[in-house]
């Protein structure tokens, strides 16, 4: 079944052995709804590997107690693994010191988190937070509940027709009252990687902290937070081959230690009495409560298996994927691919002429094919591009050109019948 | 052609690309406009009571092909019934595509629209299928505006006696 044109170049030689790869994902072999499944919703989540499935039976078979509270032996196991997931993410993302990364439920609290703990401290009236048209929803709406709260202001950096940020307008958004910048790294609707190295660079020549939304990044790319300079950094588990529940917001130490806490409860302080309570230090004073420590040693194991591969070969093998399937879909009539940033990663979103996303979506289903159809939590792109919807594959180290060749068989399918 | 337990099937096709009675109802007298804020979608449905009959009816919006093959086959079913009459197909519409109408085991007033019966096994497009009734539903109720999310969700609100 393969649907590629005789004009086209053949698909790159692989960077990886995808193969073998391939085998370390049970799901892979599943036959949902009765087809060989072809997963290209990776940006909504991944899959999960034996390595990090087997890692979590083993914690929760022989390792589980609760975490910094027991002198019991089980207890100062499952702290140390708790404690020793923290380290390998750590590394996974060059953080300085272990205490700047805080576990959290995943992309969407680490930046609730940031939203308390430093924009209900130091954000005001008439202050102002820099977004971009690209955002996920969860890196608008906790800035506006806070704008809203505290009387402060959102500007919003617009993008250009190929979904690029607009650099000269985000330079001119900034103003005496600037107290934040907002921006994905890489934008989960379009798939553009944004310039935001030089961003940040030129929000802390102004003293901005600048908060990185890293969700649709970390999976496809090595990310090295002290390179960056950036603030904070908050990702997914669930997207990086880990379990749900779990996620990840990094922070300057400085700045987590100025901050306020977000959750009350049990460690996260030092004393207390109903006279006064003392916090604790970072990276508990943000972490009350029993964490999700299976899920956080789980992801432990996502980014030793990663790493294991490599995210640089991880990122060539990717790009071949996405420019192979680009280069099929301009070619096709009717076909309309949203977001043609100069850089992206691994996001394919499109739109067929006469074929409402929706439509796409139940008959690629009907194929064994899982893309993601709607507006991706990214109202304000749809907007932009006047489109209600998108249909998006994307793509994760474990898919193949076979796959790219029975997307685009898919979509041929879908012409068929709409036609 | 897609297999033919697919919900794509040519009725469907058919009214989605030569929708019936689409467009302005000059002499509406009742409308209403509905939406599906998960994915967009939105729709008008105008109505000419006459007494208690549907003497006129015509819809329009931006939506997908089951949504509009459903407002199709929808406005060309109850054009000349009794709002009661109608009323009972919104109710069996909503139950045959929620799974709790058999269509093949019970009584119902359906006919062709059957062809509606496979979104049961598809939860993510049973609204895609309902919205036009819901916003028939409301036009006959003189409900301005109503959503799939409102507390009148077509998956939770009681349809039939408003
Ligand atoms: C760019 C971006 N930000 C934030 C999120 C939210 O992630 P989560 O739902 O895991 O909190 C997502 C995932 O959908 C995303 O793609």
């Amino acid at each position: 079944m393969t649907a590629r044109l005789s004009t086209l170049s053949p698909p790159p030689a692989p960077a990886l052995d995808v193969g073998r790869l391939r085998a370390d994902f049970p799901i892979l072999e599943t036959r949902p709804g009765g087809n060989a499944l072809v997963y290209l919703d990776n940006a909504a989540s991944s899959q999960m590997p034996r390595q990090v499935i087997d890692r979590l039976v083993r914690y929760q078979r022989s390792q589980h107690a609760n975490i910094h509270r027991a002198v019991h032996t089980l207890s100062e196991i499952a702290t140390a693994e708790y404690e020793e997931a923290r380290r390998k993410l750590a590394r996974f993302i060059n953080a300085r010191e272990e205490r700047e990364v805080i576990f959290t439920s995943g992309t969407t609290e680490a930046i609730n988190l940031a939203m308390h703990g430093y924009g209900r401290r130091f954000i005001g009236a008439g202050d102002e937070i820099i977004l971009t048209t690209l955002e996920h929803h969860s890196n608008i709406v906790p800035w506006q509940m806070l704008a809203e709260e505290k009387g402060a202001k959102i500007r919003v950096v617009p993008i250009s027709e190929a979904g690029e940020l607009l650099i000269d307008e985000y330079e001119n958004l900034f103003s005496e009252r600037t107290k934040l910048v907002g921006v994905a790294h890489v934008s989960n609707a379009l798939g553009s990687v944004n310039p935001i190295k030089q961003m940040i660079a030129f929000a802390r020549a102004r003293g901005v902290p600048v908060l990185v939304d890293g969700a649709q990044a970390v999976p496809h790319m090595k990310v090295d937070v002290q390179d960056l300079d950036c603030d904070f950094y908050a990702f997914s588990g669930h997207k990086l081959c880990g379990p749900t529940g779990i996620g990840i917001l990094y922070g300057k130490a400085a700045l987590l230690e100025r901050m306020q806490p977000f959750k009350g409860g049990g460690d996260m302080i030092l004393s207390v009495s109903f006279e006064k309570t003392t916090y604790n230090v970072i990276p508990q004073k943000f972490e009350a409560g029993t964490p999700p420590i299976a899920a956080a040693i789980g992801l432990g194991a996502a980014v030793d298996y990663l790493s294991g591969i490599g995210m640089e070969a991880i990122a060539v093998h990717e790009h071949n994927l996405l420019d192979y399937a680009s280069a099929q879909l301009r070619r096709m009539k009717g076909v309309r691919i949203i977001g043609t940033a100069a850089h992206k990663a691994a996001v394919l979103s499109f739109a067929l002429e006469g074929v409402h996303p929706h439509d796409v979506g139940t008959l690629l289903n009907q194929d064994g094919i899982a893309v993601r159809t709607g507006h991706h939590c990214a109202q304000p792109v749809m907007q932009r591009f006047k489109v209600p919807a998108t249909s998006r594959a994307s793509f994760a180290f474990y898919n193949t050109m076979a796959e790219v060749d029975a997307l685009v068989a898919g979509i041929r399918n879908v012409q068929k019948v709409f036609s | 052609m897609a297999d033919p337990k697919s919900l794509y099937q040519e009725v469907i096709l058919d009214h989605n690309r030569k929708p019936r009675n689409y467009g302005e109802l000059a002499q509406a007298n009742h409308k209403a406009e509905g939406h599906n804020p998960l994915c967009g979608d939105h729709l008008n449905v105008a109505l000419k009571l006459e007494g208690e009959r549907i003497d006129a009816i015509a819809f329009q919006g931006e939506s997908c092909a089951i949504c509009k093959a459903s407002a199709s086959m929808m406005t060309a079913s109850v054009k000349g019934k009794t709002r009661q009459d109608a009323e009972q197909m919104i109710q069996e519409f909503r139950d045959m595509a929620t799974g709790t109408l058999e269509t093949d085991k019970q009584a119902h007033h359906l006919g062709r629209l059957t062809v509606f019966a496979g979104v049961r096994d598809l939860p993510t497009r049973v609204k895609c299928a309902i919205l036009p009734w819901h916003t028939l539903h409301a036009a006959l109720n003189s409900i301005a505006d109503t959503s799939t999310e409102s507390e009148n969700d077509p998956m939770h609100a009681p349809i039939g006696d408003a």
